[in-house]
């Protein structure tokens, strides 16, 4: 179920242009937010008036405190459960998993994750390499394309883009097989791409969300600033290197964001394209090597593994909450 | 050369990377697709099927193709009914709270950041352990429950997968109702007030109508999202007990890579994947044309 400023599918295809950045749009919206508290605008269901009444409040009051109760028991206990384990020896997890350190704390949980067997830091690495790769193909696709069907617009561009956006609704099980083969058998590389990188940075590029995304983008911008550079002199290259691009970088981020998230989260596909072979620390992703290694690893050293994974995006999480939380909607609902 | 002078090889050259790249991992794959549905193939030796639908029947008349399509409709509404309707009581509440707003978001945010392989694996190995020491069962000796099988029985496991599933992806929407709630203009609330509407009449009255839009489109996102289900099963269960938890993707997953006979059925997958996608192209089709007289208020 597998996140992006709130940007809704029928906005990205029907919407109005927005011609505001993601930020700018954030930003302006919690200054709306403050003006409309001062002013006592900013109200929910219940009102001021009712919020004094005792026998709302009650009951509200504690409907909110049970709820908080709820989130923590919910959201938070299983993540610092899995951080407890880490740090319990193998042992008291299995005979009492609720026993807080009943034996005291060991380090060699941790220690076992980085050493020769797991080496989740190799896994770790080709995490960050799957979604850098998966990220530069992407740009480079969206906004080189976007760029020649939103802004330089040759005759054929319809065309190409009604290509593109048939491709938008079509769930992605239908790719599966032939794209798998596709893989093995690459047309004019030649050689099989299974088990590299390639196999997973290539496919991710054909995404048709991110070209609608930057289209739409760049369909935004004032023409007239085009116009203009091309009255100056400016080339096509000119034009994308020096004033398209640098005016792009909202929707850039939006893009990057949801590269990095997909192919930190995705698992069929990366488990298809990359079995490891005869050496998969040098290119298996920690989703798939998790699964991979559950039934012949002990469990106080697994665990530790499964923290160290989990424990990374919380804290990317809790440093970039904003943009997670305006932007992590849409993934989270959309399970693939 | 003219076409050159006016742009036409620039155009081409900024298009380039997109052509090529959608040509060979998308429209390549779409139309290999509908020919590989007509042909046996097992990676090596490649035939046309005679008559062209035999992969087609093939899926139809396999018993275990309508326990998938069963299997999947049972996850779907399970989903549906615990998974659709607690985010948005949730965030109806939540978007009531005055203080540490914030606070609440975050916490009901935290399950979907965690990766979902590492979700499915720490309620596969811990939590749904079905060991009288398994954490849930640890928790449900304490009110006296007896422990429970959780995934290991065909009866009790579809419904832990729905647990895990919804406990994973309500954060998500969770926060995408509560940008919709911000969006209600409170002047409605207002007028409501002043014709004497009470909470639960605002409610009813304003604040659900005003977020029926958004619930149609979470609601068929769900249901896309629920008919592809394959991390769960394949992770947790790898389709049983007794084939209980067999859905869909896990079916087509198996015809193509786990054959039981050893070989590889690609033609009989991808005909099982082009019925998936075309069942779901229409329903949304029936869907958006049904529902379109009521998002409109």
């Amino acid at each position: 179920m597998s996140a992006t400023p709130v940007i809704s599918p029928e906005e990205v295809v029907l919407g109005q242009p927005s011609r505001v950045s993601a930020r700018s749009l954030a930003r302006s919206r919690r200054q709306k937010a403050k003006a409309n508290k001062d002013a006592g605008l900013d109200r929910g269901i219940v009102s001021a008036t009712e919020w004094k009444r005792t026998q709302i409040r009650f009951p509200l009051a504690t409907a909110q405190l049970v709820l908080l109760i709820l989130l923590v028991i919910v959201g938070l206990l299983p993540i610092l459960w899995l951080m407890k384990a880490a740090l319990t020896p193998t042992p008291d997890t299995l005979a009492e998993p609720l026993a807080i350190f009943p034996h005291g704390i060991t380090w060699s949980n941790i220690s076992q994750a980085f050493g020769v067997n797991i080496k989740i830091q190799d896994y770790f690495l080709n995490t960050i390499w799957v979604a850098a790769g998966a990220w530069f193909v992407q740009i480079v696709v969206a906004t080189t394309g976007g760029f020649a069907l939103s802004v330089l617009r040759p005759k054929y561009g319809k065309i190409v883009s009604a290509f593109v956006i048939a491709t938008l609704f079509l769930p992605a099980i239908v790719l599966l097989i032939p794209l798998y083969l596709t893989i093995l058998h690459p047309l004019v590389i030649g050689g099989s791409l299974l088990n590299t990188f390639w196999a997973v940075w290539l496919p991710s590029g054909a995404s048709a969300f991110n070209v609608v995304l930057v289209m739409r983008f760049f369909d935004s911008l004032p023409r007239e600033i085009f116009e203009a550079a091309q009255t100056d002199g400016a080339g096509p290259f000119r034009l994308f290197w020096s004033i398209v691009l640098p005016m792009s970088r909202p929707v850039i981020g939006v893009v990057t964001v949801f590269a990095v998230i997909n192919a930190w989260k995705d698992f069929l596909w990366p488990n298809l394209v990359l079995p490891g072979g005869t050496d998969p620390a040098s290119v298996q992703p920690l989703s798939v090597r998790l699964p991979a290694i559950q039934g012949t690893t002990e469990v106080g050293p697994y665990l530790a593994s499964l923290a160290i994974a989990t424990l990374i995006p919380v804290i990317m999480f809790l440093l970039f909450q904003r943009t997670f939380l305006s932007g992590g909607g849409f993934g989270g609902a959309v399970k693939g | 050369m003219t076409w050159v002078r006016r742009g036409g090889l620039a155009n081409l050259l900024f298009l380039l990377p997109l052509l090529c790249i959608f040509g060979v991992f998308s429209w390549g794959p779409i139309v290999e697709s509908f020919i590989i549905s007509l042909q046996h193939t097992n990676f090596i030796v490649t035939t046309w099927a005679d008559p062209f639908w035999a992969n087609f029947a093939f899926v139809l008349k396999d018993p275990t193709f309508g326990l998938a399509v069963r299997n999947t409709g049972y996850f779907a509404l399970l989903a549906l009914i615990l998974g659709y309707p607690v985010p948005l009581v949730l965030a109806v509440v939540m978007s009531e709270v005055k203080r540490f707003k914030g606070l609440f978001s975050v916490l009901a945010y935290l399950p979907v950041v965690i990766l979902p392989v590492v979700s499915v694996l720490l309620w596969k190995t811990e939590f749904y352990d079905a060991g009288a020491s398994g954490v849930f069962n640890t928790i449900l000796s304490w009110f006296h429950i007896p422990p429970q099988p959780w995934i290991q029985t065909a009866a009790t496991a579809m419904p832990s997968l729905v647990i895990e599933a919804t406990w994973a992806a309500a954060g998500g929407t969770i926060i995408i109702y509560l940008a919709a709630l911000t969006n209600v203009p409170p002047e409605l609330y207002d007028a409501a007030e002043v014709d004497g509407a009470g909470i639960w009449q605002k409610l009813w009255h304003v604040t659900l109508p005003q977020l029926r839009g958004i619930m149609l489109v979470t609601f068929i996102l769900q249901i896309i999202g629920t008919a592809q289900v394959f991390l769960e099963p394949y992770l947790f269960t790898g389709g049983g007990p007794v084939q209980s938890t067999t859905t869909i993707m896990l079916l087509i997953f198996q015809y193509a890579f786990q054959s039981s006979d050893g070989g590889s059925n690609l033609g009989s997958a991808t005909a099982l994947s082009l019925m998936l996608a075309a069942f779901l192209a229409v329903f949304s089709a029936v869907y958006f044309r049904v529902t379109r007289s009521w998002s409109q208020n």
